[in-house]
């Protein structure tokens, strides 16, 4: 039968994605248990002081660049739904969602730029601080980078909640002659405090799993986070038992974490979304407007400081020596091509799942339970959200080391795991348009007999083109930047963007890291903004 | 045979059986034994939620009976994909992909491949010239009023040309004149090429104007079939009296007019 089939050949492609990403994550898991269990007495020795100190300084960060993020977000959104038309509030929420296009690697180095011992701030902090100025290295680095990325993020989170306030509250407010403080506490404290949990928790997840901050920010073993343990015990120490245990230890940890935000019914992905100004009845004092207007220019210049600085250092750069420079050639084609592909089997992944889950539900009756299957391919691909790339990564490490040239794989690792990683977000771009698509089409399809090949040319294609395209670019933004795997399996052979900038900075190649930065920055920015666009198009 | 103008001879005419089809759908449980006349116009009506676009769900083959048969002139569809079966449907909404054209759309009923020859090209002009539509091939859905986009559905039905056609409540968001219209059309059509219509409707008046047959449909069963001059007679079954309430008076009218503000 041809119904039976056409669903059939998408739930088969479905099973297929599955099973590739449950290969990634469980031969990553497998490499760690059967290294545990080869050396379990190395593995219970490297328990120590020094793992517990990791632990709790991966913590202690976190909740830390949580609370910066989050409060100042809180006020901040709030002076921002207080004033629709404030001057550039648009502009200003537009480059609010900058940080999210830019590579962790690219931050780091416009932070540094700015606050670094040789930035451009130094000489004012030195004098501030009377003396000279030491730069930021450890804690107050990973601090400021981590609110550079997650003040705009949970600003944002917390605007969209102001926003779901229905209009005649605020009419009702204005009628009442209710004042400012009152309002906060009627009004806006409510929708609010339903949105906190879920930011926050949102914001000490990506903290918990950052990198390449920590990494390039932490400047030394006092502060490090369990993830650049992982890195330094395979990469420096060559400590296998230690990386498994380092290891355990973080996918418990993140395992607890999106437990507890599963409950607090937060969104792990994080929206992208631009809120409109609604019209506002309330009209907000002198003084409460001159604090607002000071709130949302300090936030606006410690948002934009570290992105000017990267413009500004990238343009020192010998821009056109660099471009000649053969490694960067190298680099910038292995990072496109890897991004490329990586962007591709996020995107089929993705698309695999999706039609797979609506295939299932449509062979559904209404009424009956969701299959294994159908919950696998509804919620499973965001699971790989709690195994961090860097896991996934060393796992592979130590499982192929003893069969293979671990440098030599680093091609597939890269594409495999940023696809992987890539997917919850391609998901999110494509779903609901294939889901619509497939609404309309469905019995049209099967009355007049168009399936397979027809059907993706005459109907899917056409209809999903601009969100898979959303989802495509997405992807390779991610996977651009990432600096997660390729440090892992990164070589002298094989180099992206990314893994070459970290070498230009461990080798003080200060001028030239700010070149790449600056080139790496824009790319993602461009394919990030394309991505929006598109899937705004297709909205409409 | 008679010959239609686009050169399509029509099908000769197939008679619909349901032979205790039986279907559930989470609380709901349908239970069908009706046939339906070859080449008869027959409304389907009956309250929400009796079981009207399952029916025809069931005959088109995008529900599959738990037990029962379904026959159409005589033959098992069961086992068929809804394509494969002898019928054409139009839904309510959503018959038209929006990013292709008239001619497209239209196309469609001839080849899923949408690969159309010169000949293919002129029959969907002379299908749409049928329906009313002439010279409107390239333009897109978006472009149409609502009547205009069901007249292109409908041109598709006579270029796929099957014996059965099913139509459920195609015409239910249009006004009252443009609906009279669709539904002379769809007379018109009936006229030429003598297919079994099933029709599914809210309105006695749709039933009165094209009906033929009326099957009333009520709590998953067919509780009434007979000819469309006896049910609308006062002897007409009593749940379908019920359902259409007392329209013999013009005493609710004027009542109705009293009551409203001035």
């Amino acid at each position: 039968m041809r119904t039976r089939q056409s669903n059939d050949s998408r739930t088969t492609a479905g099973i297929v994605a599955l099973v590739a990403v449950a290969l990634l994550i469980g031969g990553a898991f497998a490499g760690l248990v059967l290294e545990g269990a080869r050396d379990p007495s190395g593995a219970l020795a490297a328990f120590d002081g020094y793992l517990l100190r990791v632990a709790r300084f991966t913590l202690w960060q976190a909740l830390l660049s949580t609370l910066l993020s989050v409060a100042p977000a809180l006020l901040v959104a709030r002076a921002l739904s207080r004033h629709p038309g404030f001057p550039g509030r648009r502009l200003i929420l537009q480059l609010f969602t900058v940080p999210l296009a830019l590579p962790a690697i690219v931050a780091a180095l416009g932070v540094l730029a700015l606050y670094g011992h040789a930035g451009y701030f130094a000489h004012v902090l030195g004098k501030l601080g009377g003396g000279e100025w030491s730069g930021i290295y450890g804690l107050s680095g990973i601090l400021i980078a981590h609110v550079f990325f997650n003040l705009p993020l949970a600003t944002r989170l917390f605007l969209e909640a102001l926003g779901t306030v229905p209009a005649d509250q605020w009419r009702l407010a204005s009628q009442l002659g209710i004042g400012a403080r009152p309002a906060f506490r009627l009004i806006e404290w409510p929708a609010l405090r339903s949105a906190l949990p879920g930011v926050a928790g949102l914001v000490f997840m990506l903290c918990i799993t950052s990198f390449t901050i920590v990494l390039t920010l932490g400047g030394g073993p006092a502060a490090t986070t369990l993830e650049v343990a992982i890195y330094h015990s395979l990469r420096f120490d060559f400590d296998p038992a230690r990386a498994v245990v380092l290891t355990l230890l973080q996918i418990g940890l993140t395992f607890v974490v999106v437990t507890a935000l599963t409950r607090l019914g937060a969104n792990t992905v994080g929206d992208a979304n631009l809120p409109v100004a609604p019209r506002r009845y309330l009209s907000a004092g002198k003084v409460e407007a001159v604090l607002n207007a000071g709130l949302i220019v300090l936030a606006l210049l410690f948002v934009a400081g570290p992105m000017v600085a990267i413009v500004l250092a990238g343009r020192e750069a010998d821009l056109g020596r660099l471009a000649g420079e053969d490694a960067v050639r190298r680099a910038t084609l292995t990072s496109a091509g890897l991004a490329f592909l990586s962007a591709l089997l996020a995107v089929a992944l993705s698309l695999s799942l999706i039609a797979a889950r609506r295939a299932l539900a449509l062979r559904r009756r209404a009424g009956s339970a969701m299959s294994l299957l159908e919950h696998a391919t509804d919620t499973g691909a965001g699971f790989v959200l709690v195994v961090p790339p860097i896991v996934v990564g060393a796992g592979w490490f130590l499982a192929l080391r003893n069969v293979t040239d671990v440098f030599a794989v680093a091609p597939v690792m890269v594409v495999a795991v940023n696809a992987v990683m890539a997917m919850p977000f391609a998901i999110r771009a494509v779903r609901p348009a294939y889901d619509a698509a497939s609404e309309r089409h469905e019995r049209l399809c099967l009355a007049l007999g168009i399936s397979g090949w027809n059907r993706l040319r005459l109907v899917d294609w056409p209809s999903l083109r601009r969100p898979l395209a959303t989802g495509f670019a997405f992807a390779m933004a991610l996977s651009l930047g990432d600096l997660g795997v390729i440090a892992l399996f990164g070589s002298d052979s094989v180099q992206t963007l990314p893994y070459l900038l970290l070498a230009r900075m461990g080798s003080y190649r200060t001028a030239d890291a700010a070149g790449l930065a600056l080139l790496l920055g824009l790319v993602c920015l461009i394919l990030v903004v394309a991505a929006d666009w598109m899937g705004r198009e297709a909205k409409a | 045979m008679t010959t239609t103008s686009d050169g399509i001879g029509a099908q000769e005419a197939l008679a619909l059986t349901l032979d205790g089809v039986s279907f559930s759908y989470g609380e709901a449980a349908f239970r069908f034994d009706a046939g339906f006349a070859a080449g008869r116009i027959t409304a389907i009506m009956g309250p929400s939620g009796s079981g009207k676009s399952t029916l025809l769900s069931l005959i088109a083959g995008f529900e599959t009976p738990d037990a029962g048969k379904v026959l159409i002139g005589g033959i098992d569809v069961g086992d068929a994909a809804p394509s494969a079966r002898p019928v054409s449907m139009v839904f309510q909404e959503n018959n038209l992909f929006a990013h292709l054209s008239v001619e497209g759309n239209v196309g469609l009923g001839r080849t899923p491949s949408l690969r159309l020859t010169s000949a293919d090209r002129h029959a969907v002009a002379e299908a749409l010239a049928r329906v009313g539509l002439a010279g409107k091939e390239q333009r897109l859905p978006r472009e149409l009023s609502g009547g205009e986009r069901q007249r292109v559905a409908l041109a598709r039905v006579l270029l796929r040309d099957r014996p059965v056609l099913l139509l459920d409540e195609p015409f239910a968001s249009l006004g009252p004149a443009l609906r009279d219209d669709m539904l002379d059309l769809v007379a018109g059509i009936h006229a030429e090429r003598h297919m079994t219509v099933l029709f599914v409707t809210h309105h006695p008046q749709d039933a009165r104007r094209i009906g033929q047959e009326i099957v009333f449909v009520d709590e998953g069963r067919v509780a009434a079939t007979g000819s469309a001059a006896d049910f609308f007679d006062r002897s007409g079954p009593d749940a379908f009296r019920r359902y259409i309430g007392d329209r013999g008076g013009s005493v609710a009218g004027s009542q109705h007019i009293a009551r409203k503000p001035t």
